[in-house]
């Protein structure tokens, strides 16, 4: 596994022009979570409209991969409901953990999928984890 | 081992290993040669060279130390200060001779030398054996802002249970202790202990000891130093009035380390580790306690990690003062190497050791693994030391440390690999 399977066009981008930067004006549901290995902090910030996830923010700082992380997965959750949206959490948090050459689930995880290559760096898999626990959290509130 | 072997045999068999060790350094006075010493270094990463810049999370260990610690597993492998046979007698006369090489190292006497677990097992050693009992409401320690994570928070829970004040002193932006600022708080006369790195783990700025010793004894409060960073790239000597530091940054191994203090100052410690082997008698409802420095090494210690640590203080003593001026010379290759990087900023003004950086558009940890996909091993994060990168605007920086082994191509292969990365992620 190379740094360019890691650092993939798509991640590169969303690190760099991520989508969904800042808060929600009021958000129905917010969590924040922070790696105390590294430092990096991401807040998720969702809007429901009854079970449909209407929109979706998140602050913070961190690396490419979590800031990039946080930037697809917002873009993926708008317009889910929450069963849609515990499903693909649970769906790429289980492909994060499993080994580098396991499939990718992309039929399932879209773009999330661009994440796989993480899975060689073992060190790396909290970054790329990190905004999907804090959408876990803030929708179990 | 020959069964039936005695122990003064074994005293003949540990001189000739001493010399054998400072035989197998080949050339003292050529770094290069140094570098053979050590093993780790042979490996390629991702198919090149390494360049092992991370000194200051953990030192590389030489053959010295690695074949003192497989001597005490194959040779002196008995308990310590116990059993009367044979191995355990051996062990015990490695252990202690390791704690001679290790105070001789430090230029003090042995019996003033008490083998902890690292650094952050010292810290804690005062902070609850010493201060804490003498800390009361309204009373206060000072640590500065450049503390690592292990000097601090050990201030933090004392100060919090005797209700005492955690006072913190300010640095420059280059990292510089202000020392009036430390007179400042130290005027009320209530601090009791001033904790203080020896050489910053970010910033590798390296505070008056001295200086700030003789301001706190004037003011009736105690200096207790980390020397994790110092011991391994300042003059090696025990400063302050209690001086702590880890045998890992020392080339030794892991889980090994010094708590330093004068006989007076030892007797008033009170042992913070209890249990077996630094008790002289117990009785159901009370014990004696041996002398120090015995009476703070409850519990087996790590015998094989402690010889290691000695034959470690013995490698570095052979070495000589050209081990400081080799760092030094390549300190400010690096420092300026880092300066004269596009889009690299060094932060403060380095002095020793190691040098802090963040790259513009490459996050510390994303530089981290590019880095290492060029075999170049660095710390990217906080270094533990939060409230510090807070005090500095940052979360994070990635930061290159050297050591004994380290030499122009490591820097060389440094800087290139940081522009490499600039361009993967630019």
């Amino acid at each position: 596994m190379t740094v360019h399977a890691l650092y993939q066009e798509l991640i590169v981008e969303h690190g760099k022009r991520p989508h969904h930067k800042g808060t929600l004006p009021a958000p129905s549901h917010a969590a924040t979570i922070d790696n105390p290995l590294c430092g990096d902090v991401v807040t998720m910030q969702l809007a429901m409209e009854g079970e449909r996830i209407t929109d979706v923010a998140h602050t913070g700082h961190g690396c490419t991969l979590s800031i990039a992380a946080s930037s697809v997965l917002a873009d993926r959750l708008i317009g889910l409901t929450l069963v849609e949206a515990r499903a693909l959490i649970a769906a790429f948090e289980t492909m994060i953990a499993t080994e580098p050459d396991a499939p990718d689930r992309a039929d399932e995880l879209g773009p999330l999928a661009a994440f796989a290559g993480v899975r060689a760096f073992r060190s790396r898999r909290a970054c790329a984890t990190l905004a999907a626990r804090a959408v876990s959290r803030a929708l179990t509130r | 081992m020959q069964a039936g072997r005695v122990p003064c045999g074994r005293l003949l068999e540990h001189v000739v290993d001493v010399v054998l060790h400072l035989g197998s350094v080949p050339n003292v006075r050529d770094p290069a040669a140094w570098r053979l010493e050590f093993p780790a270094l042979e490996q390629p990463v991702h198919g090149h060279r390494l360049a092992y810049l991370d000194s200051g999370a953990t030192a590389l260990v030489p053959r010295p130390v690695i074949e003192a610690v497989r001597a005490a597993y194959e040779r002196d492998a008995g308990a310590v200060h116990r059993a009367v046979h044979a191995l355990a007698e051996q062990a015990t006369l490695a252990y202690e001779s390791a704690r001679t090489d290790v105070a001789a190292l430090f230029g003090v006497p042995s019996d003033e030398v008490v083998l902890t677990h690292g650094t952050t097992d010292g810290l804690n050693g005062v902070a609850h054996g010493w201060v804490r009992a003498r800390l009361g409401a309204g009373d206060a320690v000072i640590v500065s802002e450049l503390e690592h994570h292990a000097n601090l928070v050990p201030w933090q829970l004392v100060c919090a249970e005797r209700r005492a004040e955690l006072r913190v002193c300010h640095i420059s932006d280059a990292g510089v202790l202000d020392l009036d600022h430390l007179e400042q708080l130290l005027a009320d006369r209530r601090v009791r202990a001033v904790a203080i790195t020896q050489l910053s783990n970010v910033l590798g700025t390296a505070p008056p000891i001295d200086a700030i010793t003789e301001r706190a004894h004037a003011a009736g409060a105690i200096v207790i130093v980390d020397g994790a960073q110092g011991a391994a790239h300042l003059p090696a000597r025990a400063c302050g009035d209690f001086y702590t530091c880890s045998g890992h940054k020392l080339y030794a191994p892991g889980g090994t380390g010094m708590l330093w203090a004068r006989r007076e100052l030892l007797a008033e410690l009170a042992p913070w580790r209890t249990g077996g082997d630094m008790v002289a008698s117990v009785e159901y409802t009370h014990a004696q306690f041996r002398d120090p420095p015995a009476r703070f090494e409850g519990g087996t210690p790590n015998v094989a990690g402690a010889i290691g640590f000695g034959a470690a203080a013995r490698f570095l003593a052979s070495l000589g003062p050209d081990r400081l001026a080799h760092e030094q010379r390549l300190h400010r290759e690096l420092v300026a190497a880092l300066r004269a990087a596009p889009g690299v900023h060094v932060l403060g003004e380095p002095e020793h050791a190691l040098a802090s950086f963040t790259v513009d558009g490459v996050h510390p940890h994303d530089l981290a693994t590019l880095l290492d996909q060029h075999g170049v091993a660095i710390r990217a994060g906080h270094h533990c030391a939060q409230p510090l990168h807070a005090r500095l605007g940052l979360t994070a920086s990635a930061r290159a440390s050297l050591g004994v082994y380290s030499n122009s191509d490591d820097v060389a292969q440094l800087i290139d690999a940081i522009a490499w990365a600039r361009g993967v992620l630019g």
